[in-house]
């Protein structure tokens, strides 16, 4: 009995969970002002909306219950049709406390609409998001180029900083979307736009792409990291350096079977030849948690398996898969764990 | 009376069978069909609009807007149609089967001319439709319109055919009457084409 | 014309007279030259059917990838084409051609009293070319190179250079199809219910489903151009090299969108409106009075046709539009709600004052009630632009929309489809497994739906094929999962009934439920000329307001197939005039029109040599015959 209850309780744990504890991942667990502004209005709505609905149905079972005739034979239909004065009244009533409901929606809902694009715009930090099929760049512009920061996938924030998000994209149309952070907002190809936030509570906020890009959709996440500024700025200052150099001869080596095969056709490693900006930039790469837009963690294992067969992991993404000796994938892997 | 009964009855043995104008149920049809064409339209006249909103050139720089002579001239022949379009409609109700006939080879050999100056209007455009999103939104405009050119153009003929025929009766004038309805509607989508074609690449960039 | 006592020809002889001139020929070529409404009217609703289940099967295999984490089921390039041909399959081969034009072209010549639709072979036309794109989207998909671009394809997702290939084309062309085929509806329809009534059957009599499927078709024809140039203009990026959609060349990718959803969003009132008017129609039948409230409803219908077209921005708040428009969509999107509302207050208001007699399509209503009204709400949600950024693209959007077209469709379709089958069949439905199927659809189309709305708020975007095991999504998407063998169940237990009872349910008569609107005035199924005598109407529920002894028409040959036409406003005679008759053209004109429309995918040489066949049928199809040397008909003119 006790084992019975337990199962139950657990199984409606694990159905409804307990969807809005501390970092849950969830739109209702708002970990920026703007997310809190929308939060107020979904309980708002939510509430106002639960009433309606509690309303409609007991008036609609109260209808049925009171009209229901359990005769037989079908009723002839008469003539007068009583009561249609006074349903007159009740139509006319609840039409015209609908019309007031909706006001009230309307003006809530454009009170926090303004009240999430009012962003203080002083001391704000400016990243540009690209999106690309199926990863995310990340550029810190300044306008000094040897100050700009390009990264992938992870994007650092100063806590209780206004953050200012230009949005672009590269091919197709994208959607950057962290729920906890901020409403989304599509990227899209020739249109630039802006959006700004500012996180509240340090923290890791998953987010994902929210618009259909094609075949990795799925697995097109990235992650807001936020951090007081001290940790910021270490991070934006480790960011701005070129490529560790190799600290012994497995790196060497790892770094020239970079500079030797396919990886320079895509990737960037400020420090190095390699330079085209195709696929996500692999400076720092070290000081990223997950590989592959948030979709496996960066281990040496992973990495492996992802540079050996990324279409077994992502079917369909832009990276070709990589034939390489074991000891030759052994060095490069030693040299990206070691770029910082 | 064994082989009927009595009944309460409204009589409508004295009812006309055919009707001209907006009494006819094809006339209503094609009232339709011309909605539903002038949405077509419309939405790409909105097309054309909402893409020179966002271009800062329009035409963009090193394109010249399209040649007005061909243009004009088929602007000119398009008003002149609609005399013939109409005499088919006063001669159709007045039930003057060649007369009708005439009108309808005159309005076809409108077409023709129509047609071919549409042809030397299309060598006129100074551009091709795959060069930038200006040349295509004048391009599908003009083909679209080339298109209901050509239908019209065959129902025209189509009608022609028919009044050569002892099938000529009354719901074929009718259809005679209806399609210089349709022949008015190419005439007003031909002048809002050219206004666009002509008129804003020039007027008002 | 006067109402009298006059002799008619005896009913028999009328009736053999009648069944010589509109019966249909037998045999293979009768089966494709038949262009009777109900004919037509039945293909429709068994063909869309079929397309929801084929649909619904998708579905079924989407839920299932998606029932565990990092599931290997299905890979990326099938999950895509399973959520795009579902997408489009629902919206364009099932919801629009069963509701609209399956009901529309059955039901509302047998409302008007009629003995035909107008145009019958542009109907029979309008059929056979939604066929021809739905086999195009579905042999796309058996081939495995379905469309797999999503439901709305948008660019340059859908464009040339990211989906090279056939797969969109055939997407983009079945549009094509199908818009062609409710525009060929529609035109059918308005005409119908505007010249079609019954003597007597004024505007103000005029049941209130004649009146949405009127509004209804007017909208088709502003709403369905709109996507028929914008899956035209994609096209012709896509074949032949315009630059519409290349920002590289002028062109825009918001354009796309806007051309979009302002066919989209009055789409999905054109799916809801027919739901409504089914609603309006059956209420006052089991509660055995008329409808309360029949102007206000009326209204609010013609209201939602207009407001329908002033909100398709909603569908594009995510894009960073400035804040005054968002906020004007913000509003006109609310301010829809209110004729919808009126119209739920009204029926309320009918069934507080009336008898309600239990009857298998009263399940459906109160479940129209309740889903219906959660999508709404959750409606109103998504048109405030704050929280709609929130939701917008996940999966509280994916149950939003199930909540809204299932509710507001599906459920009022099987309504209707209790109610009017014994019309069409002659046979009654069993009352037993109409409570099974109705039960295990409604329990589990709420596990599958309504879990989705948690999963939306928990970040779950929509058209993902797999997640990862640590966004713990698991169990709500395998409790959806679930419920999809629920809404199975109910609908094997639903094509059971249907065919069991089709063969051995108790016999229907003219009028099984004793309703007031005209097609339950003749037999069941009804003959192919509809009426024995086209009657005459008193009032808004015709056969309840009916005289003993209503008058009916005479004067109207039975030798040929006439039709009376009345005029718009008043519906008073007006003229008479020969229907068309049965005729393989519109089959064959179907048929080349589809090889220039696919052949047009290959090449664009395939336009002006497919053209060539168009053409020859349809001269075909145009041109008179029979009548010489003397005109069949004895022509009476009128000026």
């Amino acid at each position: 009995m006790i084992a019975l209850s337990t199962t139950t309780s657990n199984l409606t744990l694990a159905i409804l969970g307990d969807p809005y504890h501390a970092g849950q991942h969830a739109a209702l667990n708002p970990a920026s002002g703007q997310a809190a502004h929308i939060e107020w209005l979904y309980w708002l709505l939510f509430w106002i909306l639960a009433i309606v609905f509690v309303l409609v149905m007991a008036t609609l079972t109260a209808a049925a219950r009171k009209s229901v005739t359990p005769v037989q034979e079908i009723l002839d239909i008469s003539r007068e049709n009583p009561g249609d004065e006074g349903a007159a009244w009740a139509v006319g009533t609840a039409v015209g406390v609908t019309v007031v409901t909706l006001l009230v929606v309307l003006v809530a809902s454009v009170v926090t609409g303004k009240r999430v694009e009012a962003v203080p715009l002083n001391n704000s930090v400016t990243i540009q998001v690209r999106g690309h099929q199926w990863w995310w760049e990340i550029t810190y512009p300044n306008s000094e180029p040897y100050l700009t920061v390009t990264t992938a996938n992870e994007i650092h924030v100063p806590v209780g900083r206004p953050i200012v998000v230009l949005t672009d994209s590269g091919d197709v149309i994208h959607s950057l979307w962290a729920p906890n952070i901020a409403g989304k907002r599509d990227l899209l190809p020739g249109i630039p736009t802006s959006f700004s936030f500012q996180v509240d509570k340090p923290g890791i906020y998953h987010g994902q792409c929210a618009e259909f890009c094609g075949l990795q959709h799925a697995q097109m996440g990235f992650a807001i990291i936020a951090e007081s500024l001290d940790q910021f700025s270490a991070w934006y200052r480790q960011q701005l350096k070129p490529a560790a150099e190799p600290a012994n001869e497995a790196e060497a080596r790892g770094r020239d079977v970079f500079l030797t095969h396919a990886c320079v056709m895509c990737h960037t490693i400020r420090g190095t030849t390699a330079g085209s900006r195709y696929g996500p930039d692999l400076t720092h790469i070290a000081s990223r948690d997950m590989i592959a837009a948030e979709t496996l963690p960066n281990v040496p294992g992973a990495l492996a398996g992802w540079i050996l067969d990324p279409q077994g992991v992502k079917p369909g993404n832009h990276m070709a898969p990589n034939i390489l000796a074991p000891d030759d994938l052994q060095a490069l892997i030693a040299y990206l764990q070691s770029l910082h | 009376m064994e082989s009927a009964e009595q009944k309460q009855t409204l009589d409508v043995s004295d009812l006309p069978t055919v009707v001209f104008g907006h009494r006819n149920v094809s006339w209503l049809g094609n009232v339709f069909y011309m909605t539903i064409e002038g949405a077509m339209f419309a939405f790409l006249i909105a097309t054309y609009f909402y893409l020179r909103a966002r271009s800062i050139h329009w035409p963009p720089e090193h394109q010249s807007p399209p040649l007005l002579r061909y243009g004009i001239a088929n602007a000119v022949v398009f008003l002149c149609s609609l005399v013939p379009a109409r005499w088919v409609q006063l001669r159709a109700r007045a039930f003057d089967r060649p007369k009708v006939t005439l009108g309808l080879g005159i309005l076809a050999s409108f077409g023709v001319v129509a047609l071919v100056l549409r042809a030397f209007e299309l060598t006129a455009l100074r551009c091709r439709w795959s060069d930038n999103a200006y040349a295509s939104a004048i391009w599908v405009l003009i083909g679209m319109h080339c298109g209901h050119l050509i239908t019209e153009w065959l129902e025209t003929l189509t009608i022609l055919g028919i009044s050569f025929t002892d099938k000529m009766e009354g719901p074929r004038i009718v259809d005679a009457s209806i399609n210089s309805d349709y022949w008015f509607f190419v005439v007003a989508s031909a002048m809002a084409v050219d206004l666009v074609i002509y008129g804003t690449t020039r007027l008002m960039s | 014309m006067a109402i009298a006592e006059a002799t008619v020809p005896r009913e028999s002889e009328h009736t053999d007279r009648l069944n010589h001139t509109w019966g249909r020929s037998r045999g293979f070529l009768g089966w494709f030259s038949t262009v009777h409404h109900t004919d037509i009217g039945i293909r429709y609703m068994v063909t869309s059917f079929v397309f929801f289940l084929l649909g619904g099967v998708l579905a079924g295999l989407m839920r299932l990838q998606l029932a565990r984490p990092n599931n290997g089921l299905i890979g990326p390039d099938r999950y895509n084409q399973l959520f795009t041909v579902h997408g489009s399959t629902m919206i364009f081969l099932f919801a629009v051609p069963m509701l609209f034009q399956g009901f529309g072209v059955y039901v509302v010549p047998l409302m008007c009293g009629a003995r035909a639709i107008a145009f019958p072979r542009l109907n029979a036309f309008s059929y056979y070319i939604y066929l021809g794109g739905g086999l195009l989207l579905w042999i796309g998909l058996f081939l495995n190179i379905g469309a797999d671009a999503g439901w709305f394809a948008y660019i340059p997702l859908s464009g040339p250079q990211f989906s090279p290939g056939k797969r969109v084309d055939f997407w983009a062309q079945m549009i094509t199809f199908t818009e062609v085929s409710a525009l060929g509806s529609a035109i059918c329809l308005a005409t119908t219910i505007l010249r079609y009534r019954a003597p007597g059957m004024t505007l103000n009599r005029m049941p209130i489903l004649l009146w949405e499927k009127l509004v209804l078709s007017i909208m088709v024809m502003f709403a369905m151009p709109a996507v028929m140039v914008v899956s035209g203009l994609l096209l012709l990026d896509r074949l032949i090299g315009t630059q519409f959609f290349n920002p590289a060349e002028g062109g825009d990718v918001l354009l796309y969108q806007h051309l979009f959803w302002f066919f989209g969003h009055p789409e999905v009132y054109i799916i809801f409106l027919p739901g409504a008017a089914i609603m309006s129609t059956i209420i006052p039948v089991f509660w055995r009075r008329h409808i309360f409230g029949y102007t206000p409803i009326v209204v609010s219908v013609v209201a939602t046709g207009f407001i329908g077209f002033g909100v398709w921005v909603h569908h594009m708040f995510a894009t960073g539009l400035p804040q005054l428009s968002e906020s004007f969509f913000t509003a006109a999107s609310l301010m829809i709600v209110i004729p919808t509302a009126t119209q739920f207050f009204c029926w309320l208001a009918t069934m507080w004052n009336g008898r309600l007699q239990f009857r298998i399509p009263v399940l459906w209503i109160f479940g129209f009630f309740f889903i219906f009204l959660i999508g709404g709400l959750s409606g109103v949600m998504l048109a405030s632009v704050p929280l709609d950024i929130q939701v917008h693209d996940t999966y509280f959007v994916v149950a939003h929309f199930h909540y809204v077209l299932i509710g507001g469709a599906l459920f009022p379709m099987f309504a209707g489809l209790y109610y009017w089958m014994p019309k069409m069949t002659g046979r009654m439905l069993n009352e037993t497994l109409g409570k099974w199927h109705f039960w295990l659809f409604f329990i589990g189309f709420n596990m599958t739906f309504f879990t989705m709305h948690f999963l939306g708020l928990r970040g779950m975007p929509r058209r993902v094929y797999t997640y990862n095991q640590n966004m713990n999504w698991g169990a709500l998407n395998m409790m959806a999962t679930l419920g999809v063998a629920f809404m199975f169940a109910g609908l094997v237990v639903f094509l059971a009934n249907f065919l069991h009872s089709r063969e051995y349910g108790p016999i229907a008569e003219h009028n099984p439920w004793k309703a007031g609107s005209l097609e339950w005035a003749t037999s069941s199924p009804p003959p192919p000329y509809n009426f024995p005598y086209i009657p005459t109407v008193n009032g808004r529920e015709a056969l309840w307001e009916a005289a003993p002894n209503q008058p009916v028409v005479s004067g109207i040959r039975d030798d040929v197939p006439e039709v009376l036409v009345t005029n718009s406003l008043d519906a008073d005679p007006e003229y008479k005039e020969e229907s068309e008759g049965a005729s393989l053209w519109p089959f064959l004109t179907a048929l080349a029109v589809s090889a220039a429309f696919v052949g047009s995918i290959f090449t664009a040489w395939a336009v002006p040599i497919g053209a060539v066949p168009v053409i020859v049928c349809l001269l075909g199809w145009l041109w008179p015959r029979g009548h010489s040397p003397s005109p069949r008909m004895a022509e009476k003119w009128s000026q």
